[in-house]
Order: structure tokens, then C-alpha cells, then sequence
């Protein structure tokens, strides 16, 4: 636990079916208050139907969980006003102002924006120019931080997103995570999920999730840190061929692209980045080049995969 | 927390593209156009003379029948054959046949025989036509009569007539009877349909589930989607009363109250109903085609057309679930025979009990959790 040992979200070996797909399989965490405890994986690996199970939407075929030491199914109602939720999907009222989404989901959780201004100033801030434009009519970025703001108008302990990254730019992006860090400093605990592996840097634990299994849970330092072999990055040209090479090569144990270059654990103690580059050049590619580099987390998600 | 909930439907409902037009719209069609089209009234009906006789007597016969409002003169023939044709042409619906020796055998007999041969492919046209020819022909046998033709003495004796007093509508207007149960299809289309869009089309926005963490209780929710409807159901009818009385000089000789009564009960009922068919759809296309199957079974059962009376037996029975049929009688009641809530007790109570199980039933079947 990073921060305090009192749990804020504990779940239980949770377990959930569609039918024959399970969507969910003896899924156990905990997290602590405060904390930014981030959900990795791919599409389909489990990561909306826990969000639902804690937001009380969905009940688990089996297995259980609290949230600030309430439990999901029995005590339904007073999580709710406890909780911040973002669904992966737009959801305030598209034909209703910014403002109108604001005011109305206050009121419903019989608070005043002026009570909780504060808490939603920063982001607020840069709503308002818009503040009597259609919520459907704003940019993807702006959407998602009206989202943030009605998730956190009645003031919750808890805020669970699930995917608010997605589909929005690089730059929003960035922006957003720097908002989450500063929700935290207020105390409240944030459970996000996405897909893009380069933010879960900015969360305080992950758990790398895979067909609704929970891999792994660590600090994402600590995953990088654990990666148990020596990564390279090799480029040269032609590229695809390259990596039926490097896949066939006796001291590489593995071997995948990765953006503009090829990624390869490698038998460090047989072979150096320069004895390789002169066997590449041997076979004919050219402008090879390789070098070692420090895994990131879509590294240690790949190697755990593998195993 | 509900009158947010209220002020936010009706923001939605008035920013719709669509919605707004057709709640204007709607009444003004049905009642402009409606009563002049759903109308049983046969008239105009076309029919071909064959007058063999050529006296005085037939012509006045056919002179009757064409200033009549419901008969057109549209052809005479020469021959029986010759006036089929016009029928298979369709220039004609009726066939009145003269004998040649009418007018000679109304003076010496007493009587003569006219024929008439009728197209019933529109079964209600050559029916209503035919029993109405037959009245003008009555009524000129005994005018005959009447009129003491010595020539005729014995025959008109014992002749009696038949004196028809109509109550209720003595005119037998039948827009009076139609446009009550057309502000009832009204009121049907209105507040059935639109709550069977409602909730499903926040399921398709997504919008549900932000709603769906929040505190918001089920009966609020059910009740904050519910009174919407009650109001623009109230504001509808009562442009649609202004509007029969202005078109077609139709108030009620019974109360508005009653009326009110019963509308704010019935749309309680249907929209209850329209909400179900949401909470069981997942698309707004799903809900939009069972809500229309069943308004489609509702009005048909209603006696809008048909009197339920005249249905068999096994159908009338099936009318006893259907909301649609009480509020038809109800309107029709109060519009025509000035009915109070006295003597609707059984219609208001019927109608009650649609609105606690249809709306017990949206509640129930509106579920946060799954």
C-alpha cells in the first residue's frame, strides 16, 4: 500500500460471465485512499465490467467487494453518493448546456455547484467560456473534462473512470492526467482504466489486466524494474524482413515491432549490441542500428504475456 | 431532486428538433383533416335511371331521388343492359329500374314496382346507398298517398308512417361522434409513443448510465418521466377542444371536469404503458415498433370505428383489457349525452386500475442493476 493501510476499494476474488465469455475472473485488489490506481489492458480484458461491478451497476457471479468499506451490492445506496463515476462512453446530456449538465447533476445530488466549487475551479476554469454551448457540440477534451466535472460536483471520496483518455488528443490527454494528480492531493482516490500503456507511468499502482484476469500488481517503477531480461531496440532496412531475421536469430529470445523500431530480449551474456549490428550487415540491411534501451510498461505487459 | 428532474425533461422535450412541431402538429391534422375523412356517412353515391316509363309519375320519382344530397344522377340508360354497363364501368353504384307500365298501374292497382340492383363491392356504400334509396322511394309512395289521388282510394287506407326520433345527436352528425374519439387517438398517439421512446433513447445516448449512479430512486425516476406527458397530454387536448369548438361548433353538453378526470387518469395509464415498452427495449427502433403494435391492436379494440358491441363475443372480451376502449366511451359520454363522473364510475375505475398496474409496472421493470 502506498499511502494508508486502510483499503478504500477491496475486491475479492470477483467473477463475472457474459454467457460463455468471462469477462471477469478472480479479479482481487485493493486500494488504498488517495491513491491513483490505474487498470492496463488491451480492449476486452475485463477492465469496464469491474468498473461496473464497483459503481454497483453490474452484480458479480461470485466473489465480492467494499468500497470505503461498504459493500457493492448490500450498501448500493450509500456508495453512490459517495462515488464519481465516468462511464467509458459520453454520457451527460448532449442538449443540455455545459452549464446545464452541471447544475442539473448537482441537484440531483442535492449539493449546489457553489458548495463544491472549489474541488472543480482548475478545470472548471477553462469550461466556462463555453458554459451555454451544447455538451454534444463541445471538442472531445472539453467533453471529457465536463465529465470530470459532473463526476466530482457532489464532492465523492472515490472517482472511478473508465477510459476518459480515449479518443481524446495527445495534448488534452496530458492535461487531464495532470488534473487526476491534482484531485489526489485532495485525498480522493482515483481508479482509472485505459489502453494506452505510456500513462500508466502516472499512476501510483497498476494492475495489467488480460482476459479478465488480473496479471500483475505493482508500482509501475517496480514492473519496469522486474523486467527480467536485457531489451534492445533494433532498426535496418528492410524492416519486416528484419524481424523474421531477428526472430530466427539463436541468442534473441523474442522479438516484436514496436512503433518505428523492433524490440528483442536477447542473451546478453552471448552477444552486444555491436556483434549484432555487424551480423544485421552481414545479411545485407542497411542503416542497422542497436541499441539498449530501458523497458516501458508495453514491454513488461508483452514479456508477462509470454511467459 | 424530482423538479430538476421535471425541468430537465422538459428542457430536453422543448430543444428537440422534432418533438415540439409534432405536439402542434398533430392535433391540428387530426382535427382539420380527420373528421372529413374518418366519416361513415355515405354520400354521393351515383346512380343510373332506367326509366321505361316516361310519365309524369317516374320522373317525379327521379327527380326525387336526385335532389337528394346523397344521390347523383349520374346517368340514365335506355335498357337494363345498357345501365350494367355503366355499374362495371364504375360511373355507377345504383341501378333504379322503371317498369313501363308504373305510372298506368299505380292508377288502376294502387301499386307498381320499381328494381333496383346495387354494387356491393364497397359493402357499407351499396348497403347505406340501397336502404337510403329505398327511404326516398318509401317517402314517395307516401306522399302519393297523401296527396288522395282519387284515382287511387282504396290503396292508402291502412297506410301508417314510421317516425324516427333521434336522441343524443338528433342531427346524426357524425363529426359529433368522431372528433371525441379522435382527441382520444390524439391524446393515444402522444402520450403512448413518446414515453415508449424516452428511457430507451437515454439508454442509446448512454446518458442512463450516468443516471443510474446517482441516488435517484425509482419511483422518482419513473415519476419525473411520467409527469412530462400529463402536462403536454393536458396542454394538447385542451387546443384540440378550442379547436372543435371553433371548426365544427362542438362543446361538450357534458363538463370539461369530467373530462379533465379522466384524461389526467388515462394518460397516467398509457404513458405507465409507453414506459415499459422502453424499459424492455434496448433501441429506440425496438420500442418505436412494439409500441406500434400494440396502439395499432388498442385503437382497432377501441370502438372507434366499430362499436364494440357489434364484435364477437370472444373480442369483446378481449376489449375489457384494453384502456383505450373506456376512455372512447367515456369522451364519447360526456360530448354527446353530457355523462358525469357518476355515472362513469365503472369506466373511471377500470381506468384507475390500468394506471397503478401499468405504472407499478414501469417501475418495477426499471432496473439499475443488472
Amino acid at each position: 500500500m502506498s499511502t494508508e493501510n486502510i483499503a478504500t476499494i477491496s475486491c475479492r476474488q470477483l467473477s463475472k460471465r457474459y454467457g460463455k465469455v468471462e469477462a471477469l475472473r478472480n479479479a482481487s485488489f485493493e486500494v488504498g485512499r488517495g491513491e491513483i490506481f490505474g487498470c492496463i489492458g488491451p480492449d476486452g480484458s475485463g477492465k469496464s465490467t469491474l468498473f461496473r461491478i464497483l459503481t454497483t451497476l453490474l452484480r458479480a457471479d461470485s466473489g465480492g467487494a467494499t468500497v470505503e468499506g461498504l459493500d457493492v451490492v448490500k450498501d448500493y445506496h450509500a456508495i453512490r453518493n459517495r462515488l464519481g463515476y465516468m462511464p467509458g462512453r459520453f454520457s451527460l446530456y448532449q442538449d443540455l448546456s455545459v452549464e446545464e449538465n452541471l447544475n442539473f447533476f448537482a441537484s440531483i445530488f442535492n449539493v449546489t455547484i457553489r458548495e463544491n466549487y472549489p474541488l472543480i475551479r482548475d478545470i472548471y476554469r477553462q469550461l466556462e467560456p463555453f458554459k451555454s454551448r451544447r455538451a454534444g457540440k463541445l471538442s472531445g477534451g472539453m467533453k471529457q473534462k465536463l465529465a470530470l466535472c459532473c463526476a466530482l460536483i457532489h464532492k465523492p471520496s472515490v472517482l472511478l473512470l473508465d477510459e476518459p483518455t480515449t479518443g481524446v488528443d495527445p495534448i488534452s490527454r496530458k492535461e487531464f492526467w495532470d488534473i487526476l494528480a491534482q484531485l489526489r492531493r485532495q485525498d480522493i482516490t482515483i481508479v482509472v482504466s485505459t489502453p494506452y500503456m505510456d500513462e500508466a507511468l502516472r499512476c501510483d499502482r497498476i494492475a495489467l489486466m488480460r482476459e479478465g484476469a488480473v496479471l500483475k500488481i505493482e508500482t509501475p517503477e517496480r514492473i519496469i524494474s522486474q523486467f527480467p531480461q536485457t531489451l534492445w531496440s533494433v532498426q535496418g532496412d528492410p524492416m519486416y524482413k528484419l524481424l523474421t531475421d531477428l526472430r530466427r536469430h539463436e541468442d534473441i529470445i523474442s522479438s516484436y515491432a514496436f512503433g518505428d523500431a523492433h524490440h528483442a530480449t536477447v542473451r546478453s551474456e552471448r552477444i552486444t549490441p555491436l556483434q549484432l549490428e555487424e551480423n544485421l550487415k552481414m545479411l545485407g540491411y542497411l542503416n542497422v542500428e542497436v541499441k539498449k534501451i530501458q523497458p516501458t510498461i508495453e514491454d513488461c505487459y508483452i514479456a508477462m504475456i509470454n511467459d | 431532486m424530482l423538479k430538476f428532474l421535471i425541468e430537465k425533461e422538459f428542457k430536453q422535450l422543448a430543444r428537440h428538433s422534432f418533438l415540439p412541431k409534432l405536439i402542434i402538429v398533430m392535433p391540428c391534422v387530426m382535427l382539420l383533416v380527420m373528421p372529413w375523412v374518418a366519416n361513415h356517412e355515405v354520400k354521393n353515391v351515383n346512380v343510373c335511371l332506367v326509366d321505361n316509363d316516361h310519365s309524369a309519375l317516374s320522373s317525379r320519382l327521379a327527380q326525387k331521388v336526385s335532389s337528394s344530397a346523397y344521390f347523383n344522377l349520374s346517368a340514365t340508360a335506355s335498357g337494363y343492359s345498357e345501365a350494367m354497363q355503366s355499374i362495371e364501368s364504375g360511373k355507377a353504384d345504383l341501378i333504379l329500374e322503371v317498369q313501363p307500365d308504373f305510372e298506368r298501374r299505380l292508377v288502376r292497382e294502387g301499386e307498381a314496382e320499381v328494381m333496383l340492383s346495387v354494387n356491393a363491392v364497397n359493402g357499407v356504400k351499396g348497403g347505406l346507398g340501397s336502404s337510403y334509396l329505398l327511404n326516398i322511394v318509401n317517402d314517395y309512395a307516401a306522399e302519393l298517398r297523401s296527396e288522395q289521388l282519387p284515382y287511387m282510394g282504396a290503396a292508402a287506407s291502412g297506410s301508417f308512417q314510421l317516425q324516427a326520433s333521434y336522441f343524443f345527436n338528433p342531427s346524426l352528425n357524425y363529426k359529433a361522434y368522431m372528433v371525441p374519439a379522435l382527441m382520444v387517438l390524439l391524446i393515444t398517439l402522444l402520450c403512448g409513443f413518446l414515453p415508449a421512446l424516452n428511457i430507451v433513447s437515454e439508454k442509446e445516448s448512454g446518458t442512463i448510465e450516468q443516471l443510474n449512479v446517482t441516488p435517484v430512486g425509482k419511483l422518482t425516476f419513473v415519476i419525473a418521466k411520467l409527469i412530462p406527458y400529463w402536462i403536454v397530454g393536458f396542454i394538447t387536448i385542451s387546443f384540440s377542444f378550442a379547436l372543435a369548438a371553433l371548426l365544427y361548433n362542438l362543446t361538450p353538453v357534458g363538463s370539461f371536469g369530467t373530462i379533465y378526470v379522466f384524461i389526467g387518469v388515462y394518460i397516467l395509464a398509457l404513458s405507465g404503458f409507453g414506459l415499459v415498452i422502453s424499459n424492455y427495449s434496448n433501441a429506440t427502433q425496438q420500442a418505436m415498433l412494439v409500441a406500434f403494435f400494440f396502439i395499432m391492436i388498442l385503437v382497432f379494440m377501441s370502438g372507434l370505428f366499430t362499436p364494440v358491441s357489434s364484435m364477437p363475443q370472444w373480442a369483446q372480451n378481449i376489449t375489457i383489457f384494453n384502456p383505450l376502449k373506456y376512455f372512447m366511451q367515456v369522451m364519447r359520454m360526456v360530448y354527446l349525452k353530457g355523462s358525469s363522473v357518476a355515472e362513469l364510475t365503472p369506466q373511471l375505475l377500470a381506468l384507475c386500475g390500468f394506471a397503478v398496474f401499468s405504472n407499478t409496472w414501469a417501475m418495477l421493470s426499471y432496473k439499475k442493476v443488472r
